[in-house]
């Protein structure tokens, strides 16, 4: 565990929104380093800028100011194209209400990311077994047709992981991931993750539970948009 | 991407909402076959129209009387038009092929047992066959010189002959004319159909001569003398050809003669010509001021179609901008989601424009069938309807895309 790269670099982190004639300074110099295959959780008060700082490091935005690297690669001022397409290759979502397309089966939203890919491209053939693979190794093998109304919650969020894996992303965030489900299924969701990060996933999560948090490596506290301090998590999962 | 992907993935999305995709066409559905409805009815009509005029024989020229142009009362001997009239043309003029003065009367005739009221009597004269296209069956029609001894002959229209003779060939039968004029039938026309609305078919033919002598109530008779109202001069097929005389010579040869023989100016004629063309010109413009307005009609009912399209597209981006952030986050471009959107609305245009041109196909047919009104299916116009159904859903389906892929990834994954 020693000597990896660093998959997140970011550095004087600073958003500013303009409401009206208000500044709003949601990030206010946010400093946050994640190495390769960590489990980090991000947490906060709400208002303390953790959904602007997830939002950052998941490039759906760029910083008012402020340098982020995402494995290496600054991508701090890039425009909507380029956001888009290291979304696409680099990180995976995992969301709090699974944001998986209704009506549409399993197997076609995990191909979805595929789908999107300019840089590998896969035959319908290849992109329909990496997508039941995925689905395979959560544990869903033989759920691929069954569309999101016919899955659980749990289900439903597996899907949603396994779409976050198939294009084989340097890191996983996961916002919320056990926010909609029961603690029995938020249990087992938390040890899917865990054993996803053993086999080397890197995965940062945003939760406001400390019970949760507890799951991870590391625990970064977020206020006022700026860290507050880290800690370290000694609970070890199997 | 690949396109057929993109079409792939708008004809899913099509189908997860079908009755609200087909409710969406149907604009595009009704434009398109109201287009080509509406084309196949007018060209119909100016198919109809065309026929009608040709039927009346080509390259002919109308000499009509104006009377009244002194007035009644006045001396009404210098207006007009006199049967010798048509003979001066005949001899006369170069480029004439022939020449036909007709005058009608309408009277009750008897055959054996069978009597019919309101027949009209055509006087003519002998080169009525070829000026009007007409053909005789059987017997043969009147010469000149049976005209200039007013022989009571008569040829009749063929629903005529079978009215009064049914199978019976009529030849040699004596037809009784206003109670007193006997007539021999010496032959019978080939079926002509309706020529505008006169049915020649019904008519007794018999030369002019026998009219205005005999049919022609004697105080009118005395009135009018040998005036006749209308004079067709056939222009021989020559004319307008290339090294020789134009129509316009020939009509101008017509006015200088009659102007001369009725002691008229060309300023002030007792008469007035018109050609073939002129009535065609009039019909064509009629016509196309018809069709133009049933254009403008269907093509604003595709404009209606297009706007329905663009309505559902624009509610369909905002019912569906969860999903588009969902594609965002995992990596669609504005470009992808642009291009989604677009070729949505570009299948239900080019989907719905494939039915409106079945269902205006069709619909000509079976309008055609009901209403007895003629329809020629344009294929220009199935060509212009399909276009136009593609062009408005480029068009209207252009401004819903472009609203979904300027969404912003976050506040689209925020939206419930």
């Amino acid at each position: 565990m020693k000597n990896r790269k660093p998959i997140i670099d970011g550095r004087d982190l600073v958003k500013i929104y303009q409401m009206g004639e208000f500044e709003v300074r949601a990030l206010d110099g946010a400093s946050i380093q994640v190495q390769e295959g960590e489990f980090v959780a991000i947490m906060g008060p709400s208002g303390s800028g953790k959904s602007t700082l997830m939002n950052l490091l998941g490039c759906l935005m760029s910083p008012t100011s402020g340098e982020y690297f995402l494995d290496g690669e600054d991508v701090s001022d890039l425009d909507q194209v380029e956001l888009a397409q290291i979304r696409n290759q680099k990180l995976g979502f995992i969301f709090q209400s699974y944001n998986l397309l209704a009506r549409t089966p399993a197997l076609q939203n995990v191909i979805l990311p595929l789908f999107y890919n300019r840089t590998s491209r896969l035959t319908d053939e290849e992109q329909q077994d990496k997508a039941t693979n995925m689905l395979d190794a959560v544990g869903l093998g033989d759920r691929i047709y069954h569309e999101p109304q016919e899955l659980s919650g749990g289900q439903q969020q597996r899907v949603s992981i396994a779409r976050a894996l198939v294009n084989d992303p340097v890191m996983v965030l996961a916002d919320e991931p056990t926010g909609n489900l029961d603690s029995k299924s938020g249990a087992e969701l938390m040890e899917l993750l865990v054993s996803l990060n053993k086999q080397g996933t890197t995965i940062v999560m945003v939760t406001h539970d400390p019970a949760i948090a507890e799951y991870t490596n590391r625990t970064i506290h977020l206020l006022d948009g700026k860290v507050e301090r880290e800690v370290k998590n000694g609970k070890e999962h199997k | 991407m690949k396109p057929i992907k993109v079409i792939k993935i708008a004809w899913l999305a099509l189908l997860k909402s079908k009755i609200r995709s087909l409710l969406t066409m149907l604009g595009i559905i009704i434009g398109v076959a109201a287009v080509i409805i509406m084309i196949a009815i007018s060209a119909g009509t100016e198919a109809t129209i065309q026929e009608q005029i040709t039927g009346l024989g080509s390259n002919l020229i109308y000499v009509s009387a104006s009377f009244g142009r002194a007035g009644p009362g006045s001396d009404f001997n210098s207006g007009g038009l006199v049967y010798d009239d048509a003979f001066a043309i005949a001899d006369q003029i170069n480029g004439v092929a022939g020449v036909v003065v007709e005058q009608s009367s309408t009277q009750s005739i008897k055959a054996g047992d069978i009597s019919l009221d309101s027949v009209t009597i055509m006087g003519t004269t002998a080169d009525f066959p070829s000026v009007r296209d007409m053909e005789i069956t059987s017997g043969r029609y009147f010469t000149q010189e049976e005209i200039d001894r007013t022989t009571s002959i008569a040829v009749l229209g063929s629903s005529l002959a079978e009215e009064l003779f049914g199978d019976q060939d009529p030849f040699g039968e004596t037809i009784t004319v206003g109670g007193n004029i006997r007539l021999t039938v010496v032959g019978v026309f080939d079926e002509k159909g309706m020529v505008g609305d006169v049915d020649y078919d019904s008519r007794l033919y018999t030369p002019i001569t026998i009219v205005l002598e005999k049919l022609t109530n004697n105080q009118f008779s005395r009135f009018m003398g040998d005036r006749v109202r209308l004079i067709y001069v056939e222009v021989d097929e020559s004319v307008g050809s290339e090294g020789e005389r134009t129509l316009d010579d020939v009509i101008y040869q017509i006015e200088l003669l009659l102007a001369k023989r009725h002691d008229v100016t060309l300023d002030e004629p007792d008469f007035t010509i018109t050609t073939q063309q002129d009535i065609i010109t009039t019909q064509e413009s009629t016509t196309a001021a018809f069709r133009s307005l049933l254009a403008w009609v269907a093509g604003v009912s595709l404009i209606v179609g297009g706007i329905g399209i663009m309505n559902i597209m624009l509610v369909s981006v905002t019912e569906r901008t969860r999903e588009i952030g969902i594609r965002q986050s995992v990596g669609a471009t504005p470009n992808d989601i642009r291009w989604q959107f677009l070729t949505e609305a570009l299948l239900l245009s080019l989907i719905g424009g494939l039915i409106g041109v079945t269902v205006g196909v069709i619909g000509s047919w079976v309008f055609g069938e009901a209403s007895g009104m003629r329809t020629v299916i344009v294929a220009s116009s199935v060509l212009l309807a399909f276009g136009s159904a593609a062009t408005v859903g480029i068009f209207f389906g252009f401004y819903p895309a472009n609203q979904a892929a300027q969404l912003d990834p976050i506040e689209a994954l925020r939206y419930e």
